[in-house]
């Protein structure tokens, strides 16, 4: 007897796939797109309710193409809200209320919304955030820079961080997949280098656009949708600051604790759409290795290849996918038989770096070296990474940078 | 849905709490005519109450949601401070998130339910104190009434920070000493039913909660109007008797002081709001 199949259509009217489907199966065809149109093509195959948008540099454009969405008919609720902190309330009260919900933001947009997203982790809203990184103020700077990033790092929210307009576009389709199940419920920073990303052009494969994630079903999350729906749960009768005794504490402890081991849970279902953790590029036997995420992992994987080709030197990159979960067993099994780990880094603190030595602590035994690092807008020319190679090796550059 | 989220499963009910019984049982659902005087009957939708004794601002929580024309599709939305104490209290979905984006939150929730349930009647009402609605969270109260968010914004005034202790608040009358204004505060209370009327509100009412049938009437009216037409705005002075050194059988008699000076009954509406008003008296639901 032959299986009926049920074709299911989400309200736009696009046909329902499965995310394997979507993201591994389906046929592609090659585009010509910058990172910020393909956050469009993306939100338009992810039967997303809500957005709440706000101008800043450089993620603007990303934001209109969602509005554009929305006059489409596949974006359910979009507005431009009053401020980042405005707009990250506002998202909020989209999830509350059922609703997959997408927003972006930059910079010093970032740090203005800043208590909102303890909040959203501690509501448990699987909100996406697309975050095109920039420098943040003082003095003004709209260029690229991700010190931003670190800031978020202990936000209770997941934290991916995309190599190209590519990865971005999976990374957001995945993201929804991932942050939306049961037991993990967590808001995702998806995050790009901002300008890198969202404003360069370069060839992406996408699937067709008549086909689409399975809709969010609030009825699956682990606190009650705002909906009056279902009868009010627990978190909302009682919130626990209201007790002052060491009850109450401890719930709150634990609490905090759960939405830690949700990010930890995330684990297996990140590993699976976006085909593990980290992505290992080079010369496995290589003894010199760049770690790295976003676009200095590129910039790592051109040098690599610079040194190879151009002086023998062999080198390979460790690129980190995600940041919350920290892939911490990935990188060391990753790094067993490394002799230098160089971090390069677009900000002035190196966060990367901080995270690595702290993965590394007691594990494994290698000298990291925050370098090179660039910020405030620098670029990080292949050649710039090579030079510092070369210098720490203590053989002679040809180039000048 | 409809108030049978609080039906009780027959083989658990032996376990239950009394309160959330009488929930089931004794609570006014689907009735729109509901109003404060079910209050010495039904089941309140608040239970107890974490405020001090006497303090008028508990009265008025019942009040209001006792007059809640549609309690069984209405989200409450609250914010930081005396009222986040009551919020455990009730039965209905609430949130609290931060301290002065409660409109922020209610504007996403409201879309998000008409985009979901169109053809239901979900209700919003925020409720929040005056730090929250004037001070630290103007912007997005004002910007929620420019956006015409169709929500109902209830601010609790009574004239200070209470919660933290006895601050001064934008709301505080001018001269009034309270910590952090040592010498008095320096400048006016901010006429925020007035901001409300020009920042495009439809219906505004300044009052006191000395007469719990004309609050009745006000929540009322402003659901109605938000509901069909756009965002209002209800000022409430709900002294803190605690600052202002008054005994726990005070709060009546300062409000009622007070209904005769600056919390004189205020009432404003459009048109539009008119109209929404008129036709639900002859509906026979005001």
């Amino acid at each position: 007897m032959q299986k009926t199949e049920h074709v299911q259509y989400n309200r736009a009217g696009q046909r329902v796939v499965s995310p394997d489907y979507l993201l591994f199966e389906a046929p592609r065809e090659k585009q010509f797109m910058t990172g910020s149109e393909v956050v469009k093509e993306a939100v338009k195959r992810a039967s997303v309710d809500a957005s709440v948008s706000y101008p800043i540099t450089p993620q603007s454009e990303a934001a209109h193409l969602i509005g554009e969405l929305w006059v489409e008919g596949y974006v359910g609720v979009y507005f431009r809200g009053e401020s980042e902190f405005g707009v990250m309330s506002e998202i909020a009260g989209c999830a509350m209320a059922g609703a997959r919900s997408i927003t972006t933001t930059s910079g010093p947009g970032t740090l203005r919304a800043m208590e909102n997203f303890p909040m959203w982790a501690g509501s448990r809203l699987p909100i996406q955030l697309v975050l095109m990184a920039r420098g943040v103020n003082s003095p003004l700077s709209i260029q690229p820079d991700n010190l931003e990033m670190s800031f978020l790092l202990d936000t209770g929210c997941m934290i991916w961080h995309a190599e190209n307009a590519q990865e971005l576009f999976d990374m957001i389709l995945a993201g929804f997949v991932v942050a939306e199940q049961p037991d993990v419920h967590v808001p995702l920073i998806t995050a790009i280098d901002g300008f890198f990303i969202s404003h360069t052009r370069e060839a992406v494969m996408l699937p067709p656009d008549d086909i689409a994630l399975p809709p969010y079903n609030p009825y699956k999350s682990p606190m009650v949708p705002l909906d009056m729906e279902m009868a009010p749960g627990r978190f909302l009768r009682d919130p626990y600051v209201m007790k002052s005794n060491y009850i109450s504490y401890a719930a709150h402890t634990s609490w905090q604790f759960e939405v830690r081991a949700a990010i930890e849970r995330s684990r297996p279902y990140a590993k699976h759409y976006l085909r593990g953790l980290i992505e290992e590029f080079g010369d496995p036997e290589a003894e010199i290795v760049f770690v790295a995420s976003g676009t200095a992992a590129a910039q790592a994987k051109e040098a690599t290849l610079m040194l190879l080709h151009e002086e023998g030197v062999k080198a390979r990159v460790v690129r980190l996918k995600t940041i919350r979960p920290f892939p911490t067993q990935e990188l060391i099994e990753a790094l067993r038989g490394a002799k230098y780990v160089f971090v390069p880094e677009f900000n002035v603190i190196g966060w990367l770096e901080r995270e690595v030595r702290r993965a590394l602590y007691g594990n494994l035994d290698v000298p990291v070296i925050g370098s090179p690092r660039v910020a405030g807008g620098m670029t990080m020319p292949p050649e710039f990474i090579v030079k510092e190679i070369l210098q720490f090796l203590g053989k002679e550059v040809k180039h000048v940078v | 849905m409809s108030y049978k989220i609080f039906k009780i499963n027959e083989d658990l009910k032996e376990f239950m709490p009394p309160e959330v019984i009488d929930l089931e049982e004794k609570a006014t659902w689907g009735n729109p005519k509901r109003g404060v005087m079910d209050l010495p009957y039904a089941k309140e939708l608040i239970e107890e109450h974490s405020l001090c004794a006497g303090c008028p601002e508990s009265a008025a929580f019942r009040y209001i949601l006792a007059s809640l024309p549609n309690p069984e599709d209405t989200i409450i939305v609250n914010s930081t401070g005396c009222t986040s104490l009551v919020f455990p209290h009730i039965a209905l979905h609430t949130v609290h998130s931060l301290f002065g984006n409660q409109n922020a939150v209610a504007s996403g929730i409201k879309r998000v339910l008409e985009w979901r349930f169109p053809d239901k009647v979900k209700d919003v009402v925020v409720l929040a104190g005056d730090g929250a609605t004037v001070d630290i969270g103007l912007d997005m109260t004002l910007q929620s009434f420019f956006r015409q968010e169709k929500i109902t914004t209830i601010c609790f005034d009574n004239e200070v920070y209470a919660n933290t202790g006895g601050q001064e608040s934008g709301m505080t009358v001018k001269g009034h000493v309270f910590k952090m204004a040592p010498k008095g505060k320096q400048w006016d209370k901010v006429p925020m039913w007035q901001i409300a009327i020009d920042s495009g509100c439809h219906y505004v009412v300044r009052m006191t909660v000395s007469s719990p049938k004309k609050v009745e009437k006000v929540i009322k009216q402003a659901i109605y109007v938000a509901r069909e037409v756009g965002p209002t705005y209800i000022h409430l002075y709900t002294p803190c008797i605690l600052e202002i050194g008054l005994n726990s059988d005070d709060g009546l008699e300062e409000m009622r002081r007070t209904d005769k000076e600056r919390f004189k009954f205020f009432e404003y509406m459009t048109d539009e709001a008119k109209e929404v008003i008129q036709r639900k008296k002859e509906e026979g639901l005001l």
